[in-house]
């Protein structure tokens, strides 16, 4: 990880020439702000005087502690540093793989830090409910009232209190596939459910010479959290047989787990992944999924072994590192995955981070205030290669630099899109990141049964939660 | 607080805790007689019996409390205990659990036992033992990782990277999941806790068999005994208490083992054990009570394997 603490003098000289011009100074720009230091980050200067009202901040500091680590961290540690020229508040960024169960033991032990930046509605409720997690500042909830959707905000309340905001999001409803093999064989981007069926039954049958070759691939292996990529995958599958709103009742277990929508939802998933004609393309049988890991899982369209492959927006990063170039005519891209119709609403999955704060001193409400603003959202873009978006309708698609995180903010901005949060990540810590995962991978590791496995995982649902 | 702080604080801590030793010696030495040599073995006693007060039976019956507590609902009842006793997930893991703790330790010993007799006194003797011993000195993760690549699976129109799978691709059988196919897998996680243990098994047995004297091996052979029977009638009885030390160690490493399974299966596939099980409860979960249940469980499982260690080495002493 990289010390901001070498940046303290430079930061201090550039509080220091601020202050001799004048605060209000600063949202203009003139060159010697930027000759200063005053935004290295590569942004433009920022507003300050936002700021003035916490008081001076000069030499404060502020913790942050994330599951974001290597490569993807920089971003994060380079977009802080207007908010720390402009306001000389010091950010120590701290990532772990840990993330999850550190933060709690870090919490239960009295040494929170000061913010973290939490990827699921349920473990922020969580937390709440240890009573460490401080309200977000009026500005903090004005701003986000301001950029994001209703929905956002609610997802950061609990109990009615408003507790965090949001901060990035990406998009799960995609399939990746290559735009050379598609054309090469004639076939065409899916427009509806029912023709992506079809053309995984089309390609089934053309490769059927061709040992190994697959239309579908998928892998749901994820160390402890193995299960997760296939829980996207049925919550994806019910907003779209089901429709938005029984995927609420069913995510808030207003309905049963297993009731027959949800079977039927199950079903359908089951004609892709537990179809030995339909999987695993370049990995070996059905049940190769459950072992194979999610960051592999896609891997195999590179080898002409397989066509499609449901993963978020993020798994960007796996295609970079795998040394592919993500793009319309490069060696892969995604289509969004489609609806029951083409025309009407179209239902997206997605997920985000939310950011929570554990002290409410005066620095560490204006760097929350500062991270639910636009100007951050665009500063973080314009610092990112690619897999990174946000909710944040501040955020000028423009700025983005991949045509992926383009592609993954067109489709949050679109006006037929349905948003809905990823469903595991919203329901009892029991369910949503114990038997949902552990059922899901027994479904295809021991190809138990549809209604088996809805049940068992129906009959963990805790009897204390609605 | 920054890292200065801390070691002030650690010095001031340090300072506190030698000046009220050094004042319950003072205070100690100023008694004699009978009483007083009570009161001064009782003062010695006394901060470590407050250690272990402080540090362990008070964490203990905190866990034991929490272990009734439902959770969400936060009221107190047997319902932790209920599920695990009856949900099939749970009774899988206590299945796995119970084969774990036969197994491992009976394998180890035997394997390390046999190694043992039959590296004695042969001219390679330390480096065969070197080589067993080994696998000691790799962390669990470690082990785990170099295991999880032997029983690597690729389909059979790939090329093999895990050993195994090599093998057999090499003469002609499908290449096979180890690690997925029920239930033999835990046997699988099982073999890498065996391949760990074995070395210390055969450390300690070798050693018992080094102490039998000589001149009772010697009387055996003129009274014109076989092998076998030497090995029946001398050495057993002779290494007994290394025996009973060796399996009770290493069955109380095996119930807390937990990096092993984490790391290959992370409890997938019906290889969860108790150990795994809590940690996933709690962390990952977030249902303490269940978490303190399994933990109860596990110590309860530990409790008859302490006692008989003590009962024999009692009787030996």
């Amino acid at each position: 990880m990289r010390s901001t603490s070498l940046r303290r003098p430079k930061a201090a000289i550039g509080m220091a020439a601020i202050a001799l011009v004048g605060l209000s100074a600063c949202g203009g720009s003139s060159s010697d702000d930027d000759a200063d230091g005053g935004s290295a980050g590569g942004g433009d200067a920022i507003d300050c005087s936002v700021y003035e009202e916490f008081g001076d901040l000069d030499g404060k500091k502020v913790t942050i502690y994330t599951s974001i680590i290597t490569p993807e961290d920089t971003p994060h540690i380079e977009s802080y540093k207007p908010f720390e020229d402009c306001t000389g508040v010091e950010v120590t960024y701290e990532g772990s793989k840990e993330f999850e169960a550190q933060l709690q033991v870090r919490v239960k032990g009295g040494n929170a830090p000061d913010l973290a930046i939490i990827p699921q509605p349920g473990l922020l409720q969580t937390l709440v409910e240890t009573g460490k997690v401080k309200e977000a500042p009026a500005q903090t909830a004005a701003n986000v009232d301001k950029f994001f959707g209703e929905d956002w905000k609610a997802y950061g309340t609990v109990d009615g209190k408003f507790y965090a905001a949001p901060l990035g999001a990406n998009v799960k409803s995609f399939v990746w596939y290559s735009p050379s093999m598609f054309e090469e064989k004639g076939y065409e981007v899916p427009q509806t459910w029912s023709e992506m069926m079809d053309l995984s039954k089309k390609i089934a049958e053309d490769t059927k010479g061709e040992e190994g070759v697959k239309p579908w691939c998928a892998g749901i292996a994820s160390g402890d959290a193995t299960g997760w990529p296939a829980t996207d995958w049925m919550e994806d599958i019910i907003l779209r047989t089901a429709g938005p709103d029984v995927y609420d009742q069913w995510v808030n277990h207003e309905i049963p787990f297993n009731d027959p929508q949800v079977v039927e939802a199950l079903g359908e998933m089951g004609k892709i992944l537990k179809d030995p004609a339909m999987v695993n393309g370049g990995l070996g049988d059905v049940r190769t999924i459950a072992t194979t890991e999610f960051q592999a899982g896609g891997l195999p369209i590179l080898d002409g072994m397989c066509y499609m492959h449901r993963q978020a927006s993020f798994y960007a990063a796996n295609w970079v590192e795998a040394g592919a170039e993500v793009g319309e005519d490069a060696d892969v891209w995604a289509f969004y995955l489609p609806a029951l119709e083409a025309e009407g609403d179209k239902p997206v999955l997605g997920g985000g981070e939310f950011i929570a704060a554990f002290d409410d001193r005066p620095e560490v409400q204006a760097f929350q205030t500062y991270l639910s603003s636009d100007v951050w959202a665009n500063e973080k873009a314009k610092n990112t290669e690619g897999g990174w978006v946000s909710a944040n309708t501040g955020l000028d698609v423009a700025n983005l630099k991949s045509p992926l995180d383009k592609l993954a903010a067109e489709t949050l901005q679109d006006e037929k899109a349905v948003f809905r949060f990823d469903g595991s990540d919203q329901m009892p810590g029991a369910v949503g990141s114990g038997t949902f995962w552990k059922e899901m991978t027994n479904w295809i590791a021991t190809d138990k049964d549809d209604k088996a496995v809805l049940d068992a995982i129906e009959k963990s649902w805790p009897a204390s939660s609605k | 607080m920054s890292t200065v702080e801390k070691l002030g604080l650690m010095l001031v801590a340090l300072g506190i805790f030698a000046v009220v030793f050094v004042g319950i010696l003072v205070i100690a030495a100023r008694f004699s007689g009978r009483v007083g040599e009570r009161i001064q073995a009782g003062s010695f006693v006394l901060p470590a019996v407050l250690f272990i007060m402080v540090g362990l039976i008070y964490p203990a019956l905190l866990t034991i409390r929490d272990s009734f507590v439902e959770d969400g609902s936060g009221g107190y009842g047997l319902q932790n205990y209920v599920d695990i006793f009856t949900q099939s997930a749970y009774l899988t893991v206590l299945k796995n659990t119970a084969l774990w703790v036969i197994l491992v330790p009976v394998l180890a010993t035997a394997i390390g036992l046999v190694y043992a007799i039959v590296v004695d006194r042969s001219p390679w003797e330390k480096a065969a033992k070197a080589l067993v011993f080994l696998p000691m000195a790799i962390s669990m993760v470690g082990a785990s990782i170099i295991w999880k690549f032997v029983y690597e699976y690729k389909p059979s129109f790939r090329p093999q990277i895990g050993v195994l799978n090599a093998l057999l691709n090499a003469v002609g059988i499908e290449p096979r999941q180890f690690l997925l196919d029920i239930p033999m897998n835990t046997f699988f996680l099982i073999i890498v806790m065996v391949w760990i243990q074995a070395g210390f098994a055969m450390t300690i047995l070798s050693a018992a068999i080094k102490a039998i004297p000589d001149d009772i091996v010697e009387a055996s052979q003129l009274d014109g005994v076989n092998p076998m029977q030497r090995f029946r009638f001398i050495t057993l009885p002779a290494i007994r208490p290394a025996v009973v030390v060796v399996l009770t160690t290493i069955g109380i490493g095996t119930l807390k083992v937990f990096d092993i399974v984490r790391t290959m299966t992370g409890g997938q596939f019906e290889t969860s054990i108790v150990a795994n099980e809590f940690y996933s409860a709690y962390f990952s979960q977030n249902r303490p009570g269940l978490a303190s249940a399994l933990a109860v469980i596990l110590f309860v499982l530990v409790v008859p394997i302490v006692t008989y260690n003590v009962i024999q080495m009692r009787k030996d002493a």
